[in-house]
């Protein structure tokens, strides 16, 4: 800005001294957020190298009953996936196929109009607190499973699996929206010129085409299904239990994370190592399912130009 | 995409019949699954409204938790909510946004950054409750920070700082280059052009993120669990070093007693959260407005 003489020139040098004290400054933001996988992943991995010291890795992956708190202390990690993949399955059973006809429907049938409604009124849906769904599972799904099915447990899985496939339909829904409105208008009317209906248009083209999308939100969805804690700790209950009955009370490993730290759980007791091999095996299932959903939509991502 | 699709050869026979009626039968099943949504939402709201109403009024704002239902009230989980909301903002808006800065507007296309935004994207996948464990073992152990609001804040705002991240991201990268452009012809520094150009063109889209962010750490439950807060707490924290508690956390005290009263003062902390919530997003709704009209 200034070219005249050495005031000029120092003022450059402090200027330019500033843009990188600036820059480096920025870039330290940016890195942090490695730093908070890093911690991550530490903090897990030493707490569960501990745990592995004194549980058998055989115990934990093969055992069949959790009760680490008991006198005679067992670390099957088992059945808290079990429950947290009947919980996830049952949510899956749901959002899934609601959430793509949803999303045909936004993207193939609806007006413009209707779609710009419909859309965030959809998306309230994962804005809402998961104590809310929590609640809305005890004091309204379960009496209503229970006057159908009457044996019902107070707390029981197919209620978390319920709220749950609620909470996740707006992630299937948005995500396969998105990827059915990529595919572009000309193989539609291609279709249309050859004498398809709109079913047939809908499902046999416009569908396939935006599979990988479709997929990955399906993954994701699951994902979230898995990592969700509060309902299912308030409406499935805290009984490990490897059943394949949904109305009966089961524990996930997010319900027995949450278990754990409300009790008293002083740092190097094996109770408070718990914690951190379940949410081990936690963060890694979530993690694997999140990079396959990005490799999925990466890997299988039809281009159209 | 909403023409009625092309009248097809052979509508008349058979088969077109039958090819007519599957397509009017499944565009009425995709009508349904949408329904679905709305109405689960629509039925949530309604069973929370009639169960918690009747208990919400002034009382019940202004007094502390208690052991009875008649006199219990949500002062302590409103403040601590307000609290954990302003310190999360606090720490979580700035770095955010210098991170998104960073990546859009400084950082060349190498695999440190590649590295840098994949590692972003992930972290957004990672359940809440993990956020808490790193909390628990971090803030509250190792940095000897106790079970204190500042424990809190700090997890959730490492929860949302992704999601900030991406977001600010967006709208700095919605920001026309031309404006960039003739910035640095006049001699702007990139930080110049950062501060006085990109950002407040960009702002109103970060803050619409950052809101959105923020309503999702005020719903939040289990990391804050993980990190001790309280569901029963009779005062205000007064320092961010005090202990606290939240709404979502004093609503899943009450819930998970089976006293039907302590469900009901459960169901009127939701419409009161969910009050915060949607006044939250409103705001968010309003900048957006003025955003998309400016440009």
């Amino acid at each position: 800005m200034q070219a005249n003489g050495g005031a000029g020139l120092s003022f450059r040098r402090s200027r330019d001294t500033r843009e990188r004290m600036i820059g480096a400054l920025l870039f330290a933001c940016a890195a942090a957020s490695t730093l908070v996988t890093i911690g991550v992943v530490a903090v897990l991995l030493g707490e569960t190298v501990a745990f592995f010291t004194q549980v058998s890795v055989v115990e934990f992956f093969t055992g069949t009953r959790w009760e680490p708190m008991f006198q005679e202390k067992h670390f099957g990690v088992l059945p808290l996936l079990a429950g947290s993949f009947m919980v996830a399955g049952g949510a899956a059973a749901i959002a899934l196929p609601i959430g793509l006809l949803t999303a045909v429907f936004l993207s193939e049938y609806s007006t413009a109009g209707l779609r710009k409604v419909l859309k965030p009124v959809l998306e309230i849906l994962a804005g809402i607190p998961t104590v809310v769904y929590g609640y809305f599972a005890l004091t309204f799904v379960t009496p209503l499973l229970r006057s159908v099915f009457p044996g019902t447990d107070v707390f029981n899985a197919a209620s978390a699996s319920i709220v749950v496939g609620i909470m996740i339909i707006p992630t299937v829904s948005s995500l396969s929206e998105d990827a059915l409105r990529a595919v572009p208008e000309a193989l539609r009317h291609g279709a249309y010129g050859l004498g398809a209906t709109k079913l047939e248009v809908s499902t046999r083209v416009v569908v396939p085409a935006a599979l990988s999308g479709i997929i990955a939100s399906f993954i994701l969805a699951v994902s979230r299904a898995i990592g969700e804690t509060m309902a299912v700790t308030i409406a499935a209950g805290n009984l490990p239990n490897m059943t394949l009955n949904p109305l009966e009370s089961i524990q996930t490993m997010t319900a027995y994370i949450v278990q754990a730290s409300l009790g008293d759980t002083p740092r190097g007791t094996i109770v408070y190592q718990t914690l951190f091999a379940v949410g081990m095996t936690l963060f890694l299932i979530t993690l694997a399912m999140n990079i396959l959903s990005q490799w999925v939509l990466s890997r299988f991502r039809e281009e159209y130009e | 995409m909403s023409d009625p699709g092309p009248s097809f050869g052979g509508a008349t026979t058979p088969r077109g019949r039958r090819r007519r009626r599957l397509g009017v039968l499944f565009a009425g099943l995709c009508a349904a699954a949408t329904a679905v949504g709305v109405l689960a939402l629509g039925v949530l709201l309604t069973d929370v409204a009639l169960d918690g109403l009747p208990s919400l009024d002034g009382d019940f704002l202004v007094n502390f938790g208690s052991r009875i239902p008649e006199r219990a009230g949500i002062k302590a989980a409103l403040a601590g909510s307000v609290w954990i909301l302003t310190l999360t903002a606090l720490i979580s808006f700035p770095v955010s946004v210098a991170a998104a800065i960073y990546l859009e507007e400084y950082a060349s296309q190498n695999w440190i950054t590649r590295t840098i935004q994949t590692n972003i994207a992930n972290l957004a996948g990672v359940p809440s409750i993990v956020y808490g464990i790193l909390g628990l073992a971090l803030f509250v152990r190792f940095f000897r920070l106790d079970r204190s609001v500042l424990s809190g804040a700090l997890t959730l705002s490492l929860l949302i700082m992704p999601v900030i991240i991406m977001a600010a991201q967006e709208a700095i990268r919605a920001v026309p280059g031309t404006i960039r452009e003739a910035a640095y012809g006049l001699g702007a520094t990139r930080w110049q052009v950062v501060r006085t150009q990109v950002l407040p063109s960009a702002m109103p889209g970060i803050l619409t993120g950052t809101i959105l962010a923020l309503s999702r750490a005020v719903g939040e439950t289990a990391p804050l669990i993980m990190v001790g807060a309280v569901g029963y707490l009779a005062f205000t924290p007064a320092g961010p070093m005090d202990r606290f508690t939240v709404l979502p956390l004093q609503i899943y005290n009450w819930v998970s007693r089976p006293q039907d009263e302590f469900r009901a003062l459960a169901a009127a902390g939701i419409v009161v959260l969910l009050l915060l919530l949607l006044s939250m997003n409103a705001v968010a709704i309003v900048l957006r407005n003025r955003y998309q009209t400016r440009n």
